[in-house]
């Protein structure tokens, strides 16, 4: 099989290390994106440049916006005194979109996993710990993921805040296990929100 | 009685068999063909229909056709008390296996709900007489074809303890961490405890309400540790006085998964590993076909099974007498051996299915 030329070969490499795509796919995507390079290719490249420049992780609870401190934490509307903790900003973008927390988050990062040397202090656990005082927070929502690396983290959290009173709950079950929050639909996010239970 | 039975199966490019095609009806399968023609294989793929690695125990790499090595696939449609469902599972080239039900990806133990079932290889001639990690194994299946719920349990229950293994290993002394983890090894734990307790009771009770021409053995849990703590609150506590012990060791030391299967066979009395090598077979056979009665009674199906090269090593007289059972319990048993005269005792109760080697894959013909 003969290559396509080398800068359309590197950018097929690097389209093929994106989540769902393989080097097949990456392949036809990046034909697709060159045969229409008027309508998708430079505009994509031109979106992409300025997502490069402006993106950033917001410093309290690191969720991804265009500024240090992203919306939902300026807001003072969300500033409910529940904290709803999440692995990651994808988790985070799916409770949004399911529009039935009111709350504030706190994105991790990660899940406690010794096997794949991630530590509590590579995770966002002690910043999370700061905010509870400095947030009069009241209630923290464990919305992590069924896995065994994901209730790990859940009982490592809720043994740092046991004893401060507040109030630690988790995502009701019935989440299927291994399933990711981030492919539950927009309703079933809801309904576990709302039969949370304490942890 | 209702029958669980594999009804369409589709192979492609697994192991020898490039291609193949077959649909069935639910009473036993004699697969029979030379040494070496791809009878296993085909038990091999049917066993895929379950959680784990079949009963070969092979790396999703192992199962793609040489030398071609682009993968393989299995489709099946089952049907059963359940109804029907149809199932995809399939691993490209150095990817692992992953799994579809009804057009839905599933984790693999989702397929321990659709399909219960249950294998008798030559590898287990030895296992009464090797480690215990084999009896082990037996007995986790022998429990998920009763608590489909079990394998998942086994899953969590190693992943928390691999990973407390490794802080041991890394000697990281956060009890935080620790607790974490132990919570779960001893949540699922405790679990797994009952499902096995419950498992043995459940085919000690089938062998004795239905005597068959196999011997009855007597079952027990066996464990390293005095007394095995089998509540949840108890096997936390054992870990977390344990982590000293063992750090010192680098792994963890008490729990379910150092627990071992003891099979005394009744009317010697003797521990079947003390048995002889024909006697030790019938005790695997008697079991299996108790567990397939049990899951009858309590389903409403006999799982399916499958035995390798069982025929061969029975007498004729025995043989005779596992085909009627496997007959009346309406099992879809799937049996291998070199003779068709192996089977002649089936008749037209069961299909029959010759496979030989041309060219370098397997060929499956259909007589009747
Ligand atoms: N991945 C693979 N690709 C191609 N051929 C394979 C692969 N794995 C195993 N084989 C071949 O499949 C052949 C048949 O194996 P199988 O174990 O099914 O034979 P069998 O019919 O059960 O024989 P026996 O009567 O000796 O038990 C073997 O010759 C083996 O080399
Ligand atoms: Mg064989
Ligand atoms: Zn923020």
């Amino acid at each position: 099989m003969s290559e396509a030329p080398s800068d359309i070969e590197a950018l097929i490499a690097l389209m093929a290390r994106l989540p769902g795509l393989g080097p097949r796919s990456a392949r036809r995507a990046v034909l697709h994106l060159v045969k229409k390079r008027g309508q998708l290719l430079t505009p994509l490249a031109q979106a992409m440049a300025r997502v490069g420049e402006t993106a950033r992780e917001c410093l309290r609870c690191g969720n991804i916006g265009a500024a240090d401190i992203c919306e939902i934490c300026r807001s003072e509307k969300r500033a409910t005194g529940e904290i709803c903790v999440v692995e990651d900003v994808a988790d985070l973008w799916a409770m949004e979109r399911g529009q039935a927390f009111r709350g504030r988050y706190h994105v991790l990062g990660g899940t406690l996993s010794a096997l794949d040397a991630v530590g509590p202090e590579d995770l966002r656990i002690p910043q999370l710990i700061d905010r509870l005082a400095e947030e009069n927070i009241r209630e923290v929502i464990l919305a992590l993921n069924a896995t065994v690396d994901g209730q790990t983290t859940a009982h490592y959290i809720a043994e740092q805040i046991e004893g401060t009173g507040i109030a630690v709950t988790s995502l009701a079950q019935g989440v299927p296990i291994g399933g990711e929050l981030d492919y539950l639909d927009d309703g079933t996010i809801g309904a576990a929100l709302r039969a949370r239970k304490a942890f | 009685m209702a029958t669980l039975a594999v009804t369409q199966l589709q192979l492609s490019h697994f192991r020898s068999h490039r291609r193949l095609s077959l649909e069935l009806g639910g009473r036993p399968v004699a697969v029979y063909g030379p040494n070496g023609a791809g009878k296993t294989n085909l038990i091999e793929a049917v066993s895929l229909l379950s959680p784990g690695r079949g009963l070969r125990r092979a790396s999703a790499d192992e199962l793609s056709r040489r030398p071609e090595a682009l993968g393989w696939r299995i489709g099946a449609t089952v049907t059963g008390p359940g109804g029907l469902h149809e199932i995809d599972t399939r691993a490209e080239a150095g990817r692992p296996r992953e799994t579809r039900i009804d057009g839905k990806a599933m984790p693999q133990v989702a397929l321990g709900r659709v399909v219960r079932m249950l294998w008798l290889v030559p590898s287990m001639d030895r296992l009464w007489i090797e480690g215990a990690d084999g009896r082990r194994r037996f007995w986790d299946r022998m429990t998920m074809s009763f608590d489909p719920d079990h394998g998942e349990a086994v899953l969590a229950y190693e992943k928390a303890m691999r990973e407390r293994n490794r802080l041991l290993k890394d000697m990281v002394r956060d009890p935080a961490w620790y607790g974490a983890l132990e919570a779960q090894m001893a949540d699922s734990g405790a679990r797994i405890v009952a499902a096995r307790q419950a498992a043995l009771q459940r085919v000690m009770a089938a062998q004795e309400a239905a005597p068959t021409d196999f011997p009855i053995s007597a079952l027990s849990a066996l464990s390293p540790e005095d007394d095995p703590a089998d509540r949840s609150e108890d096997l936390a506590d054992r870990l977390a006085r344990g982590r000293a012990r063992d750090m010192a060791a680098g792994r963890t030391l008490s729990g379910p998964h150092r627990a071992d299967l003891g099979a005394v066979f009744t009317a010697k009395g003797v521990p079947a590993a003390q048995c002889s090598t024909g006697e030790q077979k019938a005790l695997l056979i008697s079991l299996i076909l108790a567990n397939a009665r049990a899951l009858a009674e309590d389903t409403g199906a006999a799982p399916v099974l499958l035995l390798d090269e069982v025929a061969a090593h029975l007498d004729e007289g025995r043989r005779a007498a596992l085909f009627d059972e496997l007959c009346a319990l309406k099992a879809q048993t799937w049996m291998t051996g070199t003779g068709a005269d192996l089977f002649t005792d089936l008749r037209d109760r069961a299909e029959r299915l010759e496979v030989t080697e041309r060219g370098g894959e397997s060929v499956v013909t259909r007589h009747g």
